[in-house]
């Protein structure tokens, strides 16, 4: 099959039923490792991701250690069975490369100058893949971050918009990004308009970026709203004791 | 004082949640950072405002020692003129032997293993602390060195005021009920010594977590109260 | 596992201060304009045993490009369609930071966005590289050499694998019984066939200054760089914000639109550089 054959958006309404700026249905919760500083799990329809955050604390290799601030590792991995055929648990190119993008996309907020020569480690597991893996790792990064307690200036929400069928779609799951013929996923730091990654893997007119970012930013709002709904979930539902 | 708060007293914050605007004093500069006259909530943590002084007192995080805290630390490794001492912060305390011997160390002579071993728990104040390097740690003082019995209770740092309380009223509270020696330092370990019974040493550590659980919860000194005279009651020991 | 750069250049405090005040009056401490890039040469079929290259010098960075094409199998999404490969080196001649080894996640990040330019905007036509359609395709391998680095490696790159790519001579090959294919390199039958021109856009953020083509002095300051891919139509053909830093919206846009500039700029010097190879006819 050779893109554009499958028709992907009937009436306005996409493969999946969606709006052509709806989400899909995400859920998020922190919390979920007991051995972690700080953890979140949070699934963009079916994506599933897992973060874990580690530290500060003395780094695992003393190279490592910056005299003015912390070092921030990570690592954003697909479990085996996280795909349609079973991935290698070796690293690839496309995980090296995303590991970098999504610390470069989490560093702009994290207070690292207050722990000088520690270390913080935020470890991702795709657990689930369908679309959208590094824009639902980010934001279950950002929320496993403030859960451990480290100082961030904001938290990160991502998402990814997409051309399909010459539409411009808003969260675009596997089957879009597969038929599609952009990918564009963005991460902001929604409180001060900071964009903390962008990345384009399709072609775009300068018109169409600028109605994708629009649409990557209402996107961005609401996840950004269920995460500050999640962290405060996590109190206010300790129930008082009699 | 001209200033605006955009959030109320005793609310929980998140990261970059706009509190406030204006000439704001900060009690917390590391959990409330600013910029361009704004002031921002760096964690997920609970809004004080007291005289006119805005705090963020965080829900979760490590424990990071200020010069002066009193601390309890577990040996974790044993040097040759000085001890590693875990207190839960993201690097080991060092704990020289002529402080706590509080002599000159005679390295030839003196195997520092048989004074503090590893797995050791010492009561100790924060000396110095670098930017970057591993504080110091003291034994000088009434009351500080090795402890040797007690309960050792840990909780989340973060949670230690409120285990404290206003001017102490929550640990007053706590001492006043239980007839127990109880000591609260700054890094979530809490001591627990020389209580009349077991029963009452229950529960004091029970009380302690439940203080811990719900920390931010408002009420809490008089729910704390309430609890412990329902054990009491239903362990016999009031009627 | 990416961890924040530790083997970074030690920047002298009063380097950015006096760097941000001059760019304040729009010049730079090389002496260059904001949307100036430095001298471009590129010599094209510089590597005799490969089928296709490019020695790019911009300024002080050099880089070398260099196309080897090969019988393969396609892949079962695309059995029609030859395989592009690129992959990066980052020499150790070329850096005291750079150590021999597998590429690091800066190498791979380079390739990888690259790859996405030139693939996403059809730049090479791949269907004109099956040999047998669903068996034997032609895999078309470009591998970057990092020779020297003084900063800006991603355009210099870029615009290495597109002259490179240009100028590619496909060999004889004849097909035999059982799905064989014998390639004869002393004949060339066709010129590599590209669709489209594509290169990329280095636009750095020093404080809220926005400045083209970084030099390694630049990029040890910068907060962070945005690449553009840009077609020779004035497409974005791709885009990669890289390093720690942020854009606001704003910068974004203005970024964008320097790079839809400069892109053309760019593109007319690989396409005179091309020029000067032989074409099969």
């Amino acid at each position: 099959m050779s893109k554009g054959k499958v028709k992907l958006i009937d009436n306005g309404l996409r493969h999946d039923g969606r709006k052509l700026d709806e989400l899909r249905t995400i859920k998020m919760e922190v919390g979920i490792l007991k051995s972690a500083n700080g953890s979140a799990l949070v699934e963009y329809g079916k994506t599933k991701v897992i973060a874990a955050v580690y530290g500060p604390r003395e780094p695992q290799m003393k190279f490592m250690a910056l005299p003015n601030r912390a070092t921030i590792r990570c690592r954003y991995h697909m479990a085996s069975f996280s795909t349609h055929e079973r991935k290698s648990p070796a690293p690839t190119r496309r995980e090296i490369e995303l590991s970098k993008v999504i610390r470069e996309a989490l560093e702009p907020v994290i207070l690292s100058e207050l722990y000088p020569r520690t270390s913080i480690d935020i470890f991702i597991e795709v657990i689930n893949a369908d679309g959208g893996t590094r824009t639902a790792s980010i934001t279950a990064a950002s929320l496993a971050l403030a859960d451990a307690g480290i100082p961030m200036k904001d938290l990160v929400a991502s998402v990814a918009v997409g051309k399909v069928d010459g539409y411009l779609v808003l969260d675009i799951d596997e089957i879009e990004d597969m038929y599609g013929s952009a990918d564009m996923p963005v991460a902001m730091a929604p409180a001060l308009g900071r964009i903390t990654l962008l990345q384009l893997n399709g072609v775009l007119t300068s018109e169409e970026f600028i109605q994708a970012l629009n649409l990557a930013k209402a996107g961005i709002k609401q996840i950004y709203e269920i995460q500050k709904e999640t962290l405060k979930r996590k109190y206010l539902t300790v129930k008082v004791e009699d | 004082m001209s200033f605006t708060l955009f959030i109320q007293n005793r609310e929980i914050v998140t990261p970059g949640q706009l509190l406030g605007e204006g000439k704001l004093t900060v009690a917390t500069p590391v959990t409330i950072y600013s910029i361009d006259g704004k002031f921002f909530s760096a964690v997920v943590g609970l809004v004080n405002i007291e005289n006119e002084k805005i705090s963020v007192i965080p829900l979760e995080g490590y424990y990071y020692p200020k010069v002066g805290d009193v601390v309890i630390g577990v040996i974790s490794s044993i040097g040759i003129t000085s001890w590693e001492v875990d207190i839960r912060a993201p690097y080991p305390a060092l704990l020289y032997a002529s402080d706590f011997l509080n002599r000159p160390l005679n390295p030839g002579r003196d195997m520092i293993s048989d004074y503090l071993n590893i797995g050791d728990v010492v009561l100790a104040k924060v000396e110095v602390v670098g930017r970057g390097r591993a504080p110091i740690l003291t034994t000088k003082g009434k009351g500080f060195g090795k402890v040797s019995k007690g309960y050792l209770i840990e909780i989340n740092p973060a949670k230690v005021p409120r285990v404290i309380g206003k001017k102490g009223s929550m640990l007053q509270l706590l001492i006043a009920e239980c007839k127990c020696e109880i000591t609260v330092t700054q890094n979530g370990r809490i001591l627990v010594d020389n209580c009349p019974n077991k029963d009452l040493e229950e529960i004091v550590i029970l009380a302690i977590r439940k203080i811990e659980r719900e920390a931010h919860i408002p009420g809490l000194t008089d729910r704390v109260k309430e609890f412990i005279i329902k054990e009491k009651v239903r362990r016999g020991l009031l009627s | 596992m990416s961890f924040t750069p530790t083997t970074e250049y030690l920047v002298p405090k009063l380097k950015l201060e006096t760097l941000l005040a001059i760019l304040g009056r729009g010049v730079r401490l090389n002496g260059r304009r904001l949307d100036e890039y430095r001298p471009i040469s590129i010599i094209t079929d510089y590597i005799p045993n490969a089928d296709g290259s490019a020695l790019v010098k911009l300024g002080n960075t050099q880089v070398l490009v260099g196309i080897k094409l090969e019988v393969g199998t396609p892949y079962p999404d695309t059995p029609n369609d030859g395989n592009l490969i690129i992959n990066a080196e980052f020499m150790p001649t070329a850096s005291p930071i750079f150590e021999p080894g597998p590429p690091d996640e800066n190498a791979i990040e380079l390739a990888r966005v690259i790859d996405r330019g030139i693939r996403e905007s059809r730049a090479v036509d791949l269907s004109k590289l099956a040999l047998i359609p669903g068996k034997r395709v032609w895999n078309l391998w470009v591998d970057i050499y990092v020779l020297d680095h003084d900063g800006n490696l991603i355009d210099a790159s870029s615009m290495g694998v597109l002259a490179a790519l240009s100028t590619t001579k496909v060999p004889k090959a004849e097909i035999k019984e059982n799905n064989e294919v014998v390639i004869d390199k002393t004949v060339r039958t066709s010129q590599l066939s590209i669709n489209k021109y594509v290169t990329t856009v280095t636009v750095a953020k020093i404080g809220e200054h926005l400045l083209v083509d970084p030099d390694l002095e630049e990029e040890s300051l910068m907060d962070a760089k945005l690449i553009v891919s840009v077609t020779d139509d004035g497409l974005i053909a791709g885009l990669q914000k890289s390093g720690p830093g942020y854009f606001t919206e704003e910068e974004l846009m203005k970024a964008i639109s320097i790079g839809l500039n400069k892109g053309k700029e760019l593109i007319d010097i690989i396409k005179g550089s091309v020029q000067a190879s032989p074409q099969v006819v």
